[in-house]
């Protein structure tokens, strides 16, 4: 469903990722692991068409993003790291523009919203408008509504930053659902390698750029000798701790929480 | 098209449900029509120039679309900051398209509001000749909503954060605003400030609301729609250029 062949992206003398394959099988769940500044958020953007990588091969769904920038974007849903939502907008609002957008028709589309916002338990809140929202409550509008156009994939971006245990199980067995009943391609990151090792069936780590480790939960546990898979992660990766730069998205990010508590 | 319908409906909905913005927004247009419109109308009118009123309303109506269009546009800035941005620029939609949307969105934001400050200078005394003036009058309404909403999308589309705001509304906007003529007649001035207003293009949005509704012309009614119209087009298409190459 996703196969990648020496991809490489270099900002300047900034080498993010450097020279990566891996394939990712239809119906899959596949963690994308690494620590921060490996290379795992700039990789996902070429993913998903928002950058051109410097050199090497990405197919989705058997097209090259590049090329067929339109045609890739429908076949895949994406929960950015950081929120993407309409918060003046209704729930159910926020749905309907996506679903529009993605050329939904609308008899499909209030169909899908109602099933979509029923599993995720949203829909006798879908009248009101998100800023009235809990941060769960929005994460799991931004998945629900990532899988309105019926997508062969979906792409997670540390989907569970910042929940709470319960939201965060929760939110691990409605993506499990669909990926069965709808055989959606899941692809993820996240830090919290419990996590990763309950839901996924096959796992690469990155760092550096590189990727360092790939195969089942079980198969890294092997390789390392660990017991657990954060063990695992903590013996590829060592266990320096990364500064992540400061980078202008990184800055937006907090002047964006700035004005969100000053409203 | 559905995608240009939604857009643009997404900005009037957000404006419609914030009344305190539509009414914090109409404090200005007030205050000029009140302080300026009767304080100076006696000095006005000893002047030889008539009723200040019917002189100052079009630039109060051109002020608050000017404002309001490109507030509308810099909201941009807003939807990158709290992320909405990413979800329209990540859809199979050329961003031509949602450029066009917001644009057309904000602008009808901006007349929206243009219309509520004509009602208030009705109140406040100001008078049309005929009312086979208003379809014009309304062409002129739009095609400033268009401009600046346009140039407010353009900046916001170079922008990165807030920071560059104040710059743009200081060295700017009020200018934009000033130098227009909305506040004096263009007739006999300086030669520097002559020259400023007629490269302000408010100055013809303005005198083009002015030759319609009050039949006071300084660059004629026609000139005004051909520079309005062919600036719209100008800056519309530097705009989508520099929308679509926003990168995230």
């Amino acid at each position: 469903m996703i196969e990648v062949e020496h991809l490489v992206k270099s900002f300047g003398d900034i080498h993010a990722v450097r020279d990566i394959s891996f394939n990712v099988h239809k119906g899959e769940i596949f963690a994308f692991l690494g620590p921060n500044g490996a290379g795992k958020t700039t990789t996902i953007k070429m993913l998903t068409t928002l950058l051109r990588p410097s050199s090497g091969r990405i197919s989705i769904d058997g097209l090259d993003p590049v090329h067929h920038q339109n045609e890739v974007r429908k076949r895949f849903g994406i929960v950015f790291q950081d929120p993407s939502t309409d918060d003046e907008l209704t729930a159910w609002e926020n749905m309907d523009l996506h679903g529009a957008l993605y050329g939904v028709p609308r008899r499909v589309r209030t169909e899908r919203i109602e099933k979509l916002l029923r599993l995720f338990e949203l829909w006798d809140r879908r009248g009101h408008p998100l800023k009235q929202f809990s941060g769960g409550m929005k994460r799991r509008l931004e998945i629900a509504r990532a899988l309105l156009h019926t997508p062969r994939i979906i792409f997670l971006d540390e989907p569970t930053l910042g929940l709470d245990p319960q939201t965060r199980n929760q939110l691990w067995a409605q993506v499990r659902k669909l990926n069965e009943e709808e055989q959606v391609t899941v692809f993820l990151t996240t830090h919290y390698m419990e996590e990763a090792e309950r839901v996924s069936q096959r796992i690469a780590i990155i760092d550096h750029g590189q990727i360092v480790a790939q195969g089942t939960p079980a198969e890294l546990k092997a390789q390392t000798s660990a017991a657990t898979l954060e063990e695992a992660f903590l013996a590829l990766t060592g266990s320096t701790i990364r500064d992540e730069g400061a980078d202008q998205f990184a800055q937006m990010r907090t002047m964006a929480k700035m004005w969100s508590r000053r409203r | 098209m559905t995608a240009i319908y939604m857009l643009w409906l997404r900005q009037l909905k957000r404006y419609f449900r914030s009344r305190s913005r539509i009414v914090a927004s109409l404090g200005q247009p007030l205050l000029f029509l009140l302080a300026l419109g009767f304080g100076f109308g006696p000095i006005f009118r000893r002047a030889g120039q008539g009723n200040y009123i019917q002189f100052l309303a079009p630039g109060v109506i051109g002020m608050t679309i000017l404002f309001t269009a490109i507030f509308s546009g810099i909201e941009l800035i807003w939807d990158r900051q709290f992320g909405f941005l990413k979800e329209t620029l990540v859809a199979p939609v050329p961003r031509i398209l949602i450029m066009i949307g917001r644009t057309l969105g904000g602008a009808t934001v901006a007349l929206l509001q243009g219309f509520i400050v004509v009602i208030i200078c009705f109140v406040a005394g100001f008078r049309v000749h005929t009312f086979s003036a208003i379809p014009l009058a309304l062409l002129f309404m739009a095609l400033i909503a268009l401009l600046f909403t346009a140039l407010g999308t353009a900046i916001a589309s170079v922008l990165q954060d807030f920071q560059g705001f104040q710059l743009v509304m200081n060295f700017l906007v009020m200018p934009i605003f000033f130098l227009s003529g909305a506040l004096f007649p263009l007739a006999g001035l300086p030669v520097v400030l002559s020259v400023l207003a007629t490269i302000d293009p408010l100055s013809y949005g303005v005198d083009g609301l002015r030759a319609v509704l009050s039949s006071q012309a300084h660059f004629g009614a026609t000139v005004d729609l051909i520079v309005l119209g062919a600036l719209s087009s100008i800056v519309l298409v530097i705009g989508a250029r520099l929308f679509s190459r926003i990168q995230l």
